[in-house]
């Protein structure tokens, strides 16, 4: 335990110090909504309509424009053989490094996502709803980027391919987001089928996704 | 103090690329015995050292210790050509992270980075070091957590005269505690190895 917490400690403190991880996708996801209707046009119930799918579409992206950073600094510094030799497994590893990169941009990107909801006109009403959903979601979203991370390690330009090999991924956390948010903002349905669903996603990415990450760096320390 | 164990290879094959870099290899080691890997480049030294860790598969063969309740990679301390430290945390915090990490008990850490010249550079960011520096850093991570077997590839690399000396003398103690050392290296470390493994270069057809 006092390992798990050791290096997701780290890892916390690494996303503050270097600088651009927190930063970089809170400006991205903020540029992204942001030109939405300078796009679209300042039609307001088109965006109301559209603000869900647009915020959680922005979130994914956002979230990805970090998720080489799980991984790849560690890979690079050689701070991936401590990791290996050390007592926990690989697996752990993984998920603790995943987790730490849900809390340094999962959360603050959820919590940015009403701000940006004012932007295209979403409903107030909707606003718990659609935090709660984004931080129900986000977990399936940093621990499936930690598959793509640990997958594309070694790679030059490694940023593309991930999105390549992830963005397919996030579909359902796309579809039951975006239900339970429009849901919340326009009916008539319930919210809460999706967003159970939505944590269902999460619970199983949180339990599966290591597994699958700590195989492909098993294979990248060769 | 560390706990003791033997290391036994029993004829392994180490297969890079394609390429098999050696085979049928058998060694044992007894506690307080250190071996050298000597070789030219591209022999597999560093492989070795990796197969040892366990962060290479092994093509062929087995390792044993003397210790089967604690899987071989947690005995050893690998230290490689990458440093493994990270440049946004002080010293202090990558020590610290060490100890917590790799279990590390409450080690006389003051000691053993007064003994490099680091004590005055506690709180610098690791990035701001010289590279002879942040090897003595990561030289540290082998007294963050008492560990009985060393792997370490070309240690003296960007080391000062005087920090080889203690690098010496460091390797030298944990032999003579009964510990393990397998040291790949070209320069020559005045340590008394009690066994010496040469790989050769298999010519490429």
């Amino acid at each position: 335990m006092r390992e798990a917490w050791a290096l997701f400690r780290r890892d916390v403190v690494l996303a503050w110090r270097e600088g651009g991880t927190i930063g970089t996708a809170l400006g991205f996801y903020l540029v992204v909504v942001a030109i939405t209707p300078l796009g679209l046009g300042p039609d307001l119930n088109l965006l109301s309509r559209i603000a869900p799918g647009v915020l959680w579409v922005a979130l994914l992206l956002a979230g990805l424009l970090s998720a080489d950073r799980i991984f790849h600094n560690d890979y690079e510094d050689g701070a991936l053989d401590v990791l290996a030799t050390g007592p926990l497994p690989l697996e752990l590893v993984a998920g603790v490094k995943s987790l730490a990169h849900w809390v340094t941009t999962g959360i603050p990107l959820a919590l940015l996502a009403p701000l940006l909801g004012l932007l295209l006109n979403l409903p107030i009403e909707s606003f718990p709803l659609l935090v709660l959903a984004m931080l129900a979601g986000t977990p399936a979203v940093s621990f499936v980027a930690g598959i793509g991370a640990s997958l594309t390690l070694g790679l030059r330009r490694s940023g593309v391919l991930l999105a390549l090999l992830v963005l397919p991924l996030y579909v359902p956390v796309l579809i039951f987001g975006v239900a339970t948010v429009s849901a919340a903002s326009v009916g008539p349905a319930s919210p809460w089928p999706p967003f159970l669903i939505l944590c269902a996603l999460s619970l199983a990415s949180i339990v599966l996704a290591p597994i699958a990450a700590a195989a492909a760096l098993r294979t990248a320390l060769r | 103090m560390p706990i003791k164990t033997s290391l036994a290879a029993h004829g392994i094959a180490c297969q890079r690329g394609g390429r098999l870099l050696f085979a049928d290899l058998s060694f044992t080691l007894q506690p307080g015995e250190g071996l050298l890997v000597t070789g030219p480049n591209g022999a597999g030294k560093t492989s070795l050292l990796r197969l040892i860790a366990g962060l290479l598969p092994l093509a062929a063969g087995s390792f044993a210790s003397g210790d089967e309740s604690v899987p071989l990679p947690e005995l050893c301390h690998y230290v490689g050509h990458a440093n493994g430290i990270k440049s946004a945390l002080t010293l202090q915090e990558n020590v610290a992270f060490w100890v917590d990490f790799l279990r590390g008990g409450d080690a006389d850490l003051d000691d053993a980075l007064a003994m490099f010249g680091l004590e005055g550079l506690k709180d610098l960011p690791a990035g701001l070091l010289s590279a002879g520096q942040k090897r003595k850093l990561a030289l540290l991570r082998l007294f963050a957590a008492p560990r009985p077997i060393w792997l370490l590839d070309e240690p003296s690399v960007s080391l000062d005269a005087a920090s080889v000396k203690v690098l010496d003398k460091a390797i030298a103690r944990h032999l003579a505690q009964g510990g393990i050392a397998v040291v790949a290296s070209h320069t020559s470390l005045k340590v008394k190895f009690a066994h010496e493994l040469a790989l050769k270069r298999e010519t490429v057809q």
